[in-house]
């Protein structure tokens, strides 16, 4: 079975962001960017399922050059070989699902991992919408994932509980946290990395449905008061909490 | 052709959420302020309280029945929704950011053809166009948004839009359908519950506790203060990745981003994953021994002192207030 992973370069969580001149992006200097959270646990399970039934995995990302080391470090963790879709255009979920869904299907796999949401824009949007297009069944959030023949059974974390998703092949899974840990790449990993193949495809112009106008940082807010040291200030905490916020 | 909004409405185990009527109340804002009327569809089998509706929002209600459809489908549900919106043609179909809600939105997107904005925390007119505000990187930076489509979906950040009532609670205008053969390739089978938790991401109070709280086994004094408040457990990423918590009560960048009316961050020193993820709070207490923890410079009020000792009053004070 060929299996895909998709996976995106963002900024590190632990990263602050400013805003760069255009007031439409992050300006990158001094940011550290990685392979997206939710990305390596899509990545270790499509490793895990390649080594339960065999085949092999590609890991697809799109981008500008500086992508090219999340798909190095996919490949360290052990995926067989690379796709860089390669553009330099921000496009919104729409043209990333389609460019996606375009190399999905020219690949012919049938079973695709990816992040329940990148951590830099967050619209968690693509794995549905890259199904949605392709016509395969997908279950979004999950926390688990089992494969039995073509019948796929997952669960996926809703408010205060799972649900339990049964659905078949061809299927795209997104990943949450809680569904494995992902593998650290080692040293023969990432030395046989290197020498794995990364395929470049440009992509051409993708039509964009949600325009981006501006990027701001929210309004700081003003430190509030330190009522005291010990429990001699809880009081006066419960009392601003009922009668000034109201909100006990 | 009159221009209508569709309010996509959600049920669970029969009842429709609260998400929901902050769905129809900012529809009923809309449709006021474009001069456009609002439908509202909601799918399930039996459900109890659709007369609620009509205390928030001036619609027609069409409730979409089948015994299978109880639970979400989101084959089933996808078809059902973009076959009748696709015959009613809306410009705006607004729903609720919620697991369900975002699941299904960017479905009928492909299927209607229409831009969406997911995660929502603002729409604002600027004449009949639709500027929106979505929180990215977390909350970290806030990105203003406009759809280019004909068909616009915008699904809404749960607990920041008021549900606003009407003045007047409107007529009760019902319709049924019964839903014949749903396409159920894929559906739940079943729900698993967490018993007598409740969700960070819905809940009004969060009481959370960090690396301060010393080891999993301490947890009970941040659940007795929740209980107190009957307020949701929640937990700092460190906590999580040690184990002593689950992941579903982590709140973060890598966790769920919240904005409840208070949150108690306890022993949590306030790494900026862990900000983005709930700065937004309307009101923000902090519990924590070192007085220059950056949670402080996000914090409404604020104890720099030992948890232990501080925690166990707290919940003293919050049960007397209570009886």
């Amino acid at each position: 079975m060929k299996i895909a992973v998709c996976v995106s370069h963002v900024p590190d969580t632990a990263t602050r962001i400013k805003i760069a001149g255009d007031q439409k992006s992050i300006d990158p200097a001094g940011v550290s960017f990685v392979l997206n959270p939710y990305d390596e646990i899509a990545v270790e399970e499509a490793l895990k399922t390649k080594e339960k039934f065999g085949g092999e995995v590609v890991v697809v990302s799109i981008g500008g050059d500086q992508v090219k080391e999340t798909i190095r470090k996919s490949l360290a963790m052990g995926v067989d070989e690379g796709v860089h879709l390669k553009t330099d255009e921000a496009l919104d979920s729409f043209a990333v699902a389609q460019a996606l869904a375009d190399e999905i299907k020219s690949s012919g796999c049938e079973l695709v991992f990816m992040g329940k949401q990148s951590v830099d824009y967050d619209n968690g949007t693509v794995g549905q919408l890259t199904a949605e297009l392709l016509g395969y069944n997908s279950i979004a959030v999950c926390v688990t994932f089992q494969l039995e023949g073509t019948t796929v059974t997952a669960e996926r974390e809703i408010e205060g509980g799972k649900e339990v998703v049964e659905t078949s092949l061809p299927c795209i899974i997104t990943a949450q946290k809680g569904l494995n840990e992902p593998r650290y790449a080692s040293l023969k990993g990432i030395m046989t990395a290197k020498k794995k193949v990364i395929q470049e495809k440009l992509l051409g112009a993708k039509p964009v449905r949600v325009e981006n106008l501006l990027l701001k940082m929210p309004i700081a807010k003003n430190p509030g008061r330190i009522l005291g040291s010990d429990s001699s200030a809880v009081a006066e905490l419960v009392k601003l909490l009922h009668e000034e916020a109201k909100v006990i | 052709m009159e221009k209508k909004i569709l309010a996509l409405l959600e049920q669970r185990e029969g009842k429709i959420k609260k998400s929901s009527f902050e769905t129809l109340a900012l529809a009923e804002h809309l449709a006021v302020s474009l001069e456009m009327t609002v439908d509202a569809a909601v799918i399930g089998d039996k459900i109890e309280n659709t007369s609620d509706v009509f205390s928030f929002c001036n619609c027609n209600l069409v409730h979409f029945t089948h015994a299978d459809l109880q639970l979400y489908s989101s084959s089933a549900y996808k078809k059902i929704v973009v076959e009748y919106a696709a015959k009613q043609g809306y410009e705006i179909i607004l729903l609720s950011n919620t697991s369900l809600g975002k699941d299904l939105a960017p479905r009928i997107a492909i299927g209607l053809n229409a831009g969406l904005v997911s995660d929502c925390t603002a729409l604002d007119l600027n004449g009949k166009e639709i500027i929106v505000t979505r929180p990215v990187y977390a909350g970290k930076a806030l990105q203003q948004v406009k759809l280019s489509s004909e068909v616009k979906i915008y699904s809404l950040r749960p607990n920041v839009f008021k549900a606003v009532l009407l003045e007047k609670k409107a007529e009760e205008k019902i319709s049924t359908v019964a839903v014949e053969n749903p396409d159920l390739t894929n559906r739940v089978k079943k729900i698993i519950r967490s018993e007598g938790k409740l969700d960070v991401a819905e809940a009004d109070i969060i009481v959370s506790g960090g690396r301060g709280v010393k080891g999993p086994e301490h947890f009970t004094l941040i659940e007795e203060l929740a209980q107190q408040l009957g307020a949701a457990v929640g937990a700092s990423r460190a906590v999580v990745d040690a184990g002593w918590r689950p992941h579903e009560e982590q709140v973060g960048q890598t966790g769920k981003t919240v904005s409840p009316s208070l949150y108690i961050a306890c022993g949590i020193s306030g790494a900026i994953q862990h900000l983005a993820g709930m700065s937004s709070s309307k009101y923000i207490v902090a519990i924590n021994k070192d007085k220059d923890a950056p949670i402080f410079t996000v914090a409404d009020y604020g104890i720099a002192g030992d948890l232990f000792e501080i925690l166990p009053v707290l919940t003293e004070e919050i049960k007397k207030l209570k009886s």
